[in-house]
């Protein structure tokens, strides 16, 4: 058998997803051999390559799905955003009740306890955002 | 390919218990009760059984519970758990298991009491930790999402969604064993609280109470049981993703898959099929299944289901029990698509019993639009 021993110098893809996002950076995965990108952050990509580089998104990315939580304590959209480099990942259209599908958007990373990547509309009529740590 | 599975195993015994509300009672208890009334029906005993096949949203090993709770010493046991569609795989491997010999009496069971437990859906379904910064709301978010996609790319309208409400309370009205009966139009579905843009509370499942339970045997013996035997002609499975984050394009899914595969296993083409069972946790379901298991084009979904086509009366007969939406839907679905199937197939479905019933599609969905499961059962003449 073959036995892949995880490296002590580094943690599994999850974590270090998470801690480039707490050092303030938008990290996505990607092969060097075949160039696919991998979101959410894996181990193995959908090829089966595993040599994984971290490179910086580049932040840009359209509206594919999107749908408005409706809730007594507050309403939130929850979105599906293809990013430029062809992987999805399920955000928040930030500062905006919704957009439509197609919208082009741009990361930001929203700071905190939990930090997160949020998206906002790149159309400059759309509305101010309403975030303050947008501009930090 | 000629299938070695198809006909080879019958349901013979088919049990209801708690649908709808059964205040005082554990899932446990009722699918306890669902299984004596399989029993019953199917002149058994439980000593009879030598197989079990079990998953709830409530017992992380159902089928060892299961066992525990009934007394059983079965020779072959199985938990899968993929959600709603669990039964119609649970179909497949107990006509497998039966087939190769490793049992002669296969019990397959569900029990739920999430309506009087709690009123809310319950599932032991894990956080996807890439999505929960997020908060979406588990289950309907990763729908709301699927439907706001299917009505940018194909123009499916919110008054497409609420005739598939329409016509599964039309179905409901018809039985006397549905939950949710009385009228309803379509401006009452769209006049529903917004719950997850553009799904309302119209578009969304009930939460009920219920268990049900169906035993299977080898065809060889199928006949020396009191009810007409409904044959097992053949099921497939497709599992593309788990988290909706992950779907590849949230307009196909993998029924498209298991759909295709199924039909083949059970040697049947689209006209054959007298009853289509779908899973309908929520409008849009019944609009990709129908695409997606091809009795439309994909994109055609609203516009077949329009103006009562899959009503009583209409073109199709879709989900003649009420549905998820207006019968039963106690968490996981999937035992009640058989349950109807069987109702129909022997000629038991009262006022909703269709002219001709010799063979029905029950299509399991399991997830976030995730596990697809095509399963279709016959009667004798279907073989």
């Amino acid at each position: 058998m073959t036995d892949r021993r995880p490296s002590a110098q580094e943690a599994g893809p999850q974590q270090t997803f998470e801690a480039y996002l707490a050092e303030g950076r938008f990290m996505i995965q990607r092969s060097r051999a075949t160039g696919e990108h991998v979101f959410y952050p894996k181990v193995m990509a959908p090829s089966g390559a595993v040599d994984l580089e971290w490179v910086e998104a580049k932040g840009t990315g359209t509206v594919y799905a999107i749908t408005v939580n409706r809730k007594r304590e507050g309403s939130y959209n929850v979105a599906l955003v293809d990013l430029d480099e062809g992987v999805r990942m399920m955000t928040t259209i930030s500062g905006v009740e919704s957009v439509a599908i197609g919208t082009r958007v741009k990361a930001r990373i929203e700071t905190g306890e939990a930090p997160r990547v949020v998206f906002e509309p790149m159309n400059e009529t759309a509305p101010r955002v309403a975030n303050e740590e947008a501009h930090a | 390919m000629t299938s070695s599975l198809r006909g080879k195993t019958a349901i013979v015994g088919m049990g209801t218990a708690g649908v709808g509300e059964a205040p005082g009672f554990s899932a446990m208890e009722l699918l306890g009760l669902s299984v004596r009334a399989a029993l019953d029906d199917a002149g058994m005993e439980l000593s009879d059984i030598d197989a079990v096949f079990a998953a709830t949203s409530s017992h992380a090993f159902a089928s060892m519970s299961v066992v525990e709770y009934l007394g059983l010493k079965p020779k072959y046991f199985d938990s899968t758990n993929i959600g709603g569609s669990s039964f119609e795989m649970h179909l497949l491997q107990a006509s497998l298991a039966l087939e190769a010999g490793l049992c002669d009496a296969a019990l397959i069971c569900y029990g739920s009491n999430q309506r009087t437990a709690g009123g809310r859906l319950v599932s032991m379904s894990e956080p996807q930790w890439h999505e929960t910064p997020y908060n979406p709301r588990h289950p309907i978010t990763a729908y709301a999402l699927a439907t706001s996609r299917h009505m940018h790319e194909y123009g499916t309208r919110r008054e497409d969604l609420a005739d598939v409400a329409v016509a599964a309370r039309g179905w409901a009205n018809l039985n006397p064993g549905a939950f949710a009966r009385g009228p309803l139009t379509r401006e009452d579905v769209l006049s529903r609280r917004m719950v997850s843009d553009p799904l309302t509370a119209g578009d969304c499942c009930l939460v009920t109470d219920g268990a049900a339970a169906c035993i299977l045997v080898r065809a060889d013996r199928a006949k020396d049981f009191p009810k007409a035997p409904v044959y097992f002609l053949g099921a497939a499975g497709a599992n593309w993703h788990r988290s909706i984050q992950a779907m590849p394009d949230l307009t196909v899914t993998a029924a498209s898959e298991s759909g295709p595969r199924a039909f083949e296993m059970a040697e049947v083409s689209h006209g054959d099929v007298d009853l289509v069972m779908l899973y309908d946790a929520f409008t849009i379901n019944t609009i990709l299944f129908l695409e997606d298991l091809g009795f439309c084009p994909k994109g055609e979904g609203g516009r077949f289901v329009r103006d009562g086509r899959i009503a009583p009366g209409g073109a199709l007969a879709v989900n003649t029990n009420g549905g998820g939406l207006s019968c039963v839907h106690p968490g996981m679905y999937g035992m009640f698509l058989i349950a109807e199937g069987v109702a129909q197939i022997r000629r038991e479905a009262g006022e909703r019993q269709l002219d001709r019933a010799d063979i029905a599609l029950l299509h399991g969905n399991g997830g976030t639009l995730s596990s697809q499961v095509t399963a279709f059962l016959g009667s004798e003449a279907a073989l």
